[in-house]
């Protein structure tokens, strides 16, 4: 126990706390001042609000149709298609964000095509979305598939059989099993999205005041040797990291309920 | 009844479990023929087929599949003496040897770490016991550029940490044990998550059977549970291998970044960008890519025999 309690501690807890300490060295006013008074960090905060909604709704759709397909449907290369769903958890971000510089960027495969069609992806919002994205891909359809594997297609059939649409089915048979799971997906591709840096960083250029997100200001202000600024933004960072686990705690706690009930619900079937 | 139902709400599975769809009532519902097995394509009776396939082979082709052939592609025109050339230098072959080596490392310290973690939540209860298993995902949630920026700050000298360890001349920032050491943050979840549900439904009554019928505790704990965990703490250990390997983040603000010292083949890739010398990084990157598909081979064929070793052991 005292040793479970000792790695958790060092490793993770004492981190966390010291974010937090250092973040407020200068007391709330410099946290403040730290954060509302540099434009370029405001504009970070602006630009990683509006990049991570976009990526997880991407995941969302994403998520959905892929966990239906591979569910729902037995296909030739189905397996192959669902060990693709993990590759970009164990490719390096950099190595990502490198691949999309080859295509988009301006000696890339698309390069001259974007350049006549004067759209920025690299280095711009588009590029941003992208990298993220593709980082976050995994978490919101892993959490899904299992869940409609488990529950099975019977109810789906049964509302198909009744004359359901597609449409339907999907949204008061399908969506309400699912809505757990997919809030929980929801919930880590947020978290993950938020704080991507390397596949960012090699997409966005590292402009201040122009794409930098959260994460690349916190780089930034501690290359600058702005510490205290850098801690600032960084609680920001993990203040809503520990927001995303509480929920996240919260959902696994309701899940855990809610099996306990169909646990229940099902050996009354059997009994009677 | 312990079926993949029970896993998944088993509340730490889903963050890390890999999705292995079983054979479900569709199948079933396959038409008997004499084609190939895989090549059958079922036809079930819901809607959606080809909505879902078109977005899902939209999204997988455009953002994994296409990018990482470009990447192929544009280090294979390079042909294999340029290849060889850009990917073989001695700084690059210096950085595959820290990244490979404060992985190995890393992912030895963190499947020692997680087991122990994972042995204490799933089996010693505990005032607080709650707090420290939520406490274990804070890695999956923390931007890595802050465990970065912080666990510099904690090994410096005038840290809370490096103000006593670095008198005693053990250097946590701007070191290789300080890239080893954000590894072990960022790789300790995947160790502990994959572990401590299988030491939940390890099988008590042969712990208990072993000692009664008089074999020793170490005795119990060789022969009887570590069998059984066996699988679980490889899985781990590949899994923290693949993602030290590919970490950049948090490693870029401890390491240091000093090549032929403490230069991971990430951040060289970064470097190598930055000076336009994009043949480099593409070689690099490539190096890279083929070690982490490997991996994830790897890990896929063990979680596999994982998900049949389970249902080998239920009752």
């Amino acid at each position: 126990m005292a040793a479970a309690i000792g790695i958790v501690g060092l490793l993770i807890v004492v981190p966390l706390a010291s974010v937090f300490h250092a973040a407020l060295a200068n007391g709330l006013s410099g946290w403040w001042a730290a954060l509302a008074h540099d434009p370029d960090t405001r504009h970070a905060i602006a630009l990683s609000l509006s990049v991570a909604p976009v990526a997880v709704a991407f995941n969302v759709v994403f998520g959905v149709a892929a966990a239906w397909l591979v569910t729902r449907f037995r296909f030739p290369g189905r397996a192959l298609l669902v060990s693709l769903f993990d590759v970009p958890l164990s490719v390096s971000p950099v190595v990502a964000g490198l691949a999309l510089v080859l295509i988009f960027g301006r000696q890339g495969l698309l390069g001259p095509t974007l350049a006549w069609l004067d759209w920025k992806v690299i280095f711009a919002w588009p590029g941003l979305v992208i990298a993220t994205t593709f980082v976050t891909l995994p978490l919101v359809v892993r959490e899904i598939i299992p869940v409609m594997e488990a529950n099975g297609s019977d109810e789906e059939l049964a509302a198909v059989t009744l004359g359901a649409s597609g449409w339907q089915v999907f949204t008061r048979v399908t969506l309400p099993n699912i809505r757990w799971p997919l809030l929980h997906g929801i919930v880590l591709a947020n978290a993950r999205a938020l704080g991507e840096f390397g596949a960012v960083y090699v997409v966005s250029g590292h402009i201040a005041g122009a794409t930098d997100t959260m994460p690349l200001r916190v780089e930034k202000l501690f290359q600058d040797y702005r510490t205290p600024a850098s801690m600032a933004v960084a609680s920001v960072l993990a203040g809503l990291a520990l927001v995303s686990l509480v929920v996240k705690v919260l959902i696994e706690r309701k899940l855990a309920a809610d099996h306990r009930e169909l646990e229940a619900a099902r050996s009354v079937g059997e009994t009677v | 009844m312990i079926g993949p139902y029970q896993d998944l709400h088993d509340n730490q599975k889903p963050m890390i479990a890999l999705a292995t769809p079983s054979i479900s009532a569709a199948d079933s519902l396959a038409p008997p023929t004499s084609r190939p097995r895989w090549l059958r394509r079922n036809r079930s009776p819901l809607p959606g087929f080809g909505t879902t396939a078109a977005i899902t082979s939209l999204v997988v082709g455009t953002l994994v599949i296409v990018p990482l052939t470009v990447l192929v592609a544009s280090a294979a025109s390079l042909g294999p003496l340029g290849f060889a050339a850009a990917a073989w230098t001695p700084r690059a072959r210096a950085a595959y040897g820290v990244s490979l080596g404060a992985s190995l490392l890393a992912a030895v310290a963190s499947t020692a770490l997680g087991l122990i973690v994972a042995w204490v939540l799933a089996r010693v209860p505990f005032r607080g016991r709650r707090l420290i298993d939520a406490f274990v995902d804070v890695p999956l949630a923390l931007p890595t550029a802050v465990a970065g920026l912080v666990y510099s700050a904690l090994y410096v000298k005038q840290g809370w940490l490096g103000a006593w360890l670095v008198p005693m001349g053990v250097h946590g920032a701007y070191s290789y044990f300080g890239i080893v050491l954000v590894l072990v943050f960022v790789s300790l979840p995947f160790t502990v998550r994959v572990v401590q549900p299988v030491i939940e439904n390890l099988d008590r009554d042969a712990e208990e059977a072993a000692l009664m019928l008089g074999a020793s505790r170490r005795q119990t704990f060789l022969r009887v549970i570590v069998p059984a965990i066996a699988p679980a703490v490889v899985t781990g250990f590949a899994m923290a291998l693949a993602r030290s390997l590919g970490e950049y983040g948090s490693v870029v603000f401890i390491s240091g970044n000093m090549p032929f010292k403490t230069e991971i083949a990430p951040v060289l890739i970064v470097a190598r960008l930055e000076e336009f010398a994009y043949a480099e990084a593409t070689a690099i990157a490539v190096v890279l890519l083929t070690l982490s598909l490997t991996l994830l081979v790897v890990i896929n064929v063990l979680q596999h025999r994982l998900s049949r070793s389970a249902v080998g052991t239920e009752k």
